[in-house]
């Protein structure tokens, strides 16, 4: 199952580039990024390829991160791939936290990612349904 | 429950007012002959110290400020010359100047006395290993200790400011049973603890001393609970003797004062007007014993109570509540008087550690506006933005509930409020800048 690091990070200017330097400079590779807005403040979600090393370097430069996991799947890039995926998060009544995605290959395959409260149920029901799961390794060298 | 000095510590009400007003008297002689500062004053003020027959004449002579002391600097109120003065220490201050403090030979004897009844008030005896994590430096709090803790017969380790993990390293090996730090740094050393995955139980610490900054009874908790201690509170100030003012005893329920060594008074901060014992207000400081630098109702700017009545311990010297606050931090907005430590109370509830915040007051078009910048800890983040939402919705409704107080909240990153070189500032007000 992936690992998506979150940063808490105040709205200021130059901030998503300080973090976006810290980890180049260890040769870290963003596969996704989003960011949660809150007026003065943000959570700064990432998929990386090496997470619990992202994590340590955020905190030794007095940052507050946190690791978590999270259910990655492969959906089809065409309209109404999302559709089916959310018809099947509805039927099984699995709550989401927070949701993004982001295409693999365009126009073939796209990633959905759910942040959910019981990871590892949620997996196991959308296993149940056929759908793709992706974990850590499958997300950074597809 | 030992006593260090029962003679004093016991002392009869009578025979404690007849020991105090002969030491004023001497006092007061001896600054009227050799500090040109109060020389000056009670000449204006035709006090004459052989006329002081009560102790309640004391009232008459006006209050000795810090804002004195700093202009008296390095030695314009110092009683005796310097040959005299076996040592030299500076008080604290992370902002202002230094004051420079001497001492005499019996300076020190009566300072390591005081500090002898701090720990034996805590329990503590020559059984004990004591690891000092204050800073031996210029100012007087490690040392202080230190002599103390000789006296009492205990096994000292002056671990002064190694890191944290070597603190722990020591106190697990050396076997400390006794950490004497700031209340801030042993949550820090209980933090350090649990990431080097040590079981508190396998340490063999029982007591903490802590002080030499402002805390409050949730951080006592919390210490307590994390390292597994009974935890003591103690008062001092670098100007007099730190540690050395008063101490808590086992009943854990204010400090007794140490009356044969200082008198205290609490006033109006605002007005200088005396109060009761139970009013909140200005604690005032006469030292009767010091010898190379004494100060005659010295105002130290903290914040607390006098209580009356008997201590379940058997001392008859008077207690003092925790100090709430300081005179230079407490602030008002709209009719509202706060502390600082009010609010970190709060925030320590909610937080469940020590916070990291500061109060900016700003005036916006006639209306006074308080921001309550917080820090982010690991404690208290979460990637869930509502939950984030939900604890400053928290912090706001508690602090509305419990000070009556509208304040805007703000999460900020860590260290983001740490300035250079100095401590956090708790207040900011902006209100009377252009």
């Amino acid at each position: 199952m992936p690992h998506q690091v979150a940063v808490f990070l105040e709205n200021k200017p130059g901030k998503l580039e300080r973090v976006t330097g810290l980890l180049a400079g260890a040769g870290i590779n963003i596969r996704a990024i989003t960011i949660a807005d809150s007026g003065d403040f943000g959570v700064l979600k990432l998929l990386v390829d090496k997470p619990a090393i992202t994590c340590n370097i955020l905190a030794q430069n007095g940052l507050v991160a946190t690791v978590r996991r999270v259910v990655a799947m492969k959906i089809p890039d065409k309209p109404g791939g999302l559709l089916n995926i959310a018809r099947i998060l509805t039927r099984q009544k699995i709550n989401i936290d927070d949701a993004y995605g982001f295409v693999l290959k365009s126009g073939e395959t796209a990633v959905f990612v759910i942040q959910v409260k019981d990871p590892d149920t949620a997996a196991d029901l959308l296993k149940a349904e056929g759908i793709q799961l992706l974990g850590d390794n499958d997300l950074y060298f597809l | 429950m030992t006593i260090w000095n029962k003679k004093f510590e016991c002392i009869s009400p009578g025979e404690l007012e007849q020991l105090q007003l002969e030491r004023l008297q001497s006092t007061l002689n001896r600054v009227s002959r050799n500090v040109v500062f109060y020389q000056k004053i009670f000449e204006r003020e035709g006090i004459i110290p052989e006329r002081i027959r009560e102790l309640s004449d004391l009232r008459r002579i006006p209050f000795t400020s810090r804002r004195t002391l700093r202009a008296a600097y390095p030695y314009d109120m110092f009683a005796v010359p310097l040959r005299e003065v076996v040592r030299l220490q500076t008080s604290s201050g992370t902002t202002q100047e230094p004051i420079v403090v001497g001492y005499t030979r019996n300076d020190v004897e009566h300072w390591t006395e005081l500090v002898a009844r701090v720990l034996t008030g805590a329990g503590i005896n020559r059984d004990d290993v004591i690891q000092i994590s204050f800073d031996y430096g210029l100012f007087p709090g490690a040392l202080g200790m230190h002599y103390g803790a000789e006296a009492v017969g205990a096994s000292v380790i002056p671990a002064s400011t190694a890191g944290s993990r070597r603190q722990i390293t020591v106190m697990r090996d050396f076997r400390s049973t006794v950490l004497i730090a700031a209340p801030g740094y042993g949550l820090r050393l209980a933090r350090m603890i649990r990431e080097m995955k040590i079981n508190p139980q396998d340490l063999f610490l029982r007591v903490g001393l802590f002080g030499a900054e402002t805390w409050s009874e949730n951080l006592r908790r919390e210490l307590e609970e994390r390292l597994r201690i009974k935890a003591y509170d103690f008062y001092g100030l670098s100007e007099l003797f730190n540690p050395g003012v008063a101490s808590e005893c086992e009943a854990q329920n204010g400090l007794h004062i140490f009356e044969d060594h200082f008198i205290p008074e609490i006033i109006d901060p605002g007005t200088g007007r005396p109060l009761d014992f139970g009013e909140e207000g200005e604690l005032v400081l006469t030292s009767i014993t010091k010898e190379a630098f004494p100060l005659i109702r010295y105002r130290t700017g903290d914040i607390t109570t006098l209580i009356k009545g008997k201590c379940s311990c058997g001392r008859t010297l008077v207690r003092m509540a925790r100090v709430k606050g300081r005179t230079d931090d407490m602030f008002s907005v709209l009719g509202v008087s706060v502390f600082p430590s009010q609010v970190e109370e709060i925030l320590t509830r909610i937080e469940g550690t020590e916070p990291h915040f500061q109060i900016r007051i700003d005036r916006e078009a006639d209306r006074e506006v308080v921001k309550l910048l917080v820090e982010i800890s690991p404690e208290i983040f979460s990637d869930e933005m509502k939950k984030m939402q939900k604890l400053k919705r928290e912090i706001k409704g508690e602090i509305y509930k419990l000070l009556d107080l509208e304040v805007e909240v703000k999460l900020v990153e860590p260290g983001a409020l740490i300035g250079r070189g100095e401590g956090v500032r708790r207040v900011i007000d902006n209100r009377n800048r252009g």
